[in-house]
C-alpha cells in the first residue's frame, strides 16, 4: 500500500435548505483544501435538492463546549422559570398577550 | 445501503458498575449519545466495528453494480444505475464520518478493509453475470438493507442514527428501480423471464443471510439490543423481509427458490407469516471468511483504487500547502 504523506483534513459541512432558513450541520468529509471540500460537499450532501448554499469549516477549527461541563453550563437555565411568559399571571379577559 | 448483522463484535467493557448503570439509564430514557459523551469502551468498540462494516459494505457494494453501468440496456436504465451507485458511495462517506466521530481515522478503516481485518457484507462476494442481477440486487439486497436500516435510524448513537436517516431517504429509490427492472424482464420474452428467475434463484438465500446468524448463535446481539444500537433481532428482521418479499415475487410471476416456503396463519402472533427452509450457514461463514466467488476480486479492486488514487491525494495536499504559503507570503508583502 502506498504511504500517505499526511492525512487529508476533515471538514464539517453546513447546508441552508432554502433562503430564510439557517445553515444546518449535515455531516463531514475529507478534502485537501476549501475548494475541494465545497465540491465534495456538493456531491455528497446535495444530490436531491437539499439546499442552495454550503459552508465548510475545518473540523479542527471548531471550538466546542466540554460535555463534562454541560451541567454547570446549561442546567441553571432550567430553574429560571421567570424567563418564560407562562410565569406571569394575566387576567383571562385581556386575551392573547 | 447494506448493513448486515454485525460479524464478530467484541462488546466487553471494563468500567465500574456505577458508570455502566448510569450509561444504561441514559439509554433507557431514550437519550441519544453524542461523540464527546462518556461511553463504555464496549459501546464504542461495537459501534466502530458496526459502522465500519456498514461503510465498507456500501463502498464494496458499488463494485457488483458498477460492473453493469457500461452495459445497461437503455439510457434510462444507465442513468438510474449511475445515480444508484453514486448514492452507495455517498452512503459509505456518511458512515465513515459517523465512525470517525468515535476516534478512528479514515486511513485506519481503509487499511483494515484492504488487509481483510475489517469485514463487509458477505452479499457482495457474489458475482453479477446477468443484467437481471442488477434488478435482483436493488429489489432484494436493498430491500433487506432497508429492513435493517430503518430501525437503525433510532439507534442510540446520534451520528449513526442521523447518517441512517439520510441513507434511508435515498434507499427506497434503489429498491423500486430494482423491482421495476425485474418486473419489466418478467413481462418480456421467455429468455428474459428465465433471466429474472435465475437471478432470484441466486440472490434469494444470500439475501436472507444478510440479516446475520440466528439469534441463538448471535451472542453479542443481546448487548447491542440493551444499548439500543439494534432494535430488532436478526431473526425478527429476516422474518419481516420474507413476509414482505414473497408476495412481491408472486405479483410478478417469479418463484422463490425454497420448497419449504409455506404460509403459516399462526405466525407473528396470529397475523400470519411465512415458514421458510433452512439457511446454509456453512456457505455464509465460508463467504464471510474470504471463500466466496468474488472476495479476492473485490479487495483487489479496492486496493487498486486506493493505490491508483495515491498521487491524486498527495498532489491535492501539496497544492493546498503551496497555495496557503503563497497567500501568507502575499499577506506579509502587503503589510
Amino acid at each position: 500500500m502506498s504511504k500517505q504523506p499526511a492525512s487529508t483534513p476533515l471538514w464539517e459541512v453546513f447546508i441552508r435548505p432554502r433562503n430564510g432558513l439557517n445553515h444546518k450541520h449535515v455531516g463531514s468529509l475529507h478534502a485537501a483544501d476549501g475548494d475541494l471540500a465545497l465540491q465534495a460537499a456538493r456531491d455528497v450532501y446535495t444530490r436531491r435538492g437539499e439546499g442552495n448554499s454550503i459552508w465548510v469549516v475545518l473540523s479542527k477549527e471548531i471550538i466546542a463546549s466540554d460535555p463534562d461541563l454541560s451541567e454547570e453550563n446549561f442546567d441553571p437555565s432550567s430553574d429560571k422559570i421567570y424567563r418564560h411568559p407562562s410565569f406571569y399571571e394575566i387576567p383571562d379577559d385581556i386575551g392573547h398577550m | 445501503m447494506y448493513s448486515q448483522g454485525l460479524i464478530g463484535a467484541d462488546s466487553e467493557t471494563e468500567e465500574s458498575e456505577e458508570f455502566l448503570a448510569a450509561f444504561q439509564a441514559r439509554i433507557d430514557r431514550e437519550e441519544k449519545i453524542e461523540p464527546n459523551d462518556p461511553m463504555p469502551q464496549g459501546y464504542r468498540k461495537t459501534l466502530v466495528r458496526q459502522i465500519g462494516q456498514h461503510a465498507h459494505s456500501e463502498i464494496v457494494g458499488m463494485l457488483p453494480e458498477g460492473n453493469w453501468i457500461t452495459r445497461a440496456p437503455t439510457l434510462r436504465r444507465k442513468i438510474a444505475l449511475l445515480a444508484k451507485v453514486q448514492d452507495e458511495g455517498g452512503h459509505g462517506l456518511y458512515l465513515y464520518c459517523a465512525a470517525e466521530t468515535l476516534g478512528v481515522s479514515r486511513e485506519q478503516m481503509t487499511e483494515e478493509l484492504l488487509s481483510g481485518k475489517a469485514k463487509y457484507s458477505s452479499i457482495f462476494n457474489y458475482p453479477t453475470p446477468s443484467w437481471a442481477d442488477i434488478g435482483a440486487i436493488g429489489w432484494l439486497v436493498d430491500g433487506a438493507a432497508i429492513m435493517n436500516q430503518v430501525p437503525l435510524c433510532r439507534c442510540s448513537f446520534g451520528p449513526y442514527a442521523r447518517a441512517m436517516v439520510r441513507v434511508c431517504k435515498e434507499e427506497s429509490f434503489h429498491q423500486r428501480q430494482g423491482y421495476e427492472l425485474m418486473m419489466t424482464l418478467t413481462e418480456g420474452t421467455d429468455a428474459q423471464r428465465e433471466m429474472a428467475q435465475d437471478a432470484l434463484n441466486r440472490w434469494w438465500w444470500p439475501s436472507l443471510m444478510m440479516f446475520g446468524p440466528h439469534d441463538s448463535e448471535s451472542s453479542n446481539s443481546d448487548q447491542s439490543m440493551l444499548w439500543k444500537i439494534k432494535r430488532f433481532s436478526n431473526d425478527e428482521l429476516r422474518q419481516k423481509f420474507v413476509d414482505a418479499t414473497v408476495p412481491q415475487a408472486e405479483r410478478i410471476g417469479l418463484t422463490v427458490p425454497d420448497p419449504d416456503l409455506k404460509w403459516n396463519p399462526e405466525k407473528n402472533d396470529g397475523e400470519g407469516g411465512y415458514d421458510f427452509g433452512a439457511i446454509d450457514w456453512d456457505e455464509f461463514w465460508r463467504v464471510v471468511k474470504g471463500g466466496g466467488p468474488m472476495n479476492r476480486d473485490r479487495i483487489a479492486a479496492r486496493t487498486k483504487a486506493w493505490e491508483d488514487g495515491a498521487w491524486v491525494r498527495e498532489a491535492a495536499l501539496a497544492h493546498a500547502e503551496k497555495r496557503k504559503q503563497r497567500m501568507q507570503a502575499a499577506k506579509v508583502a502587503a503589510e
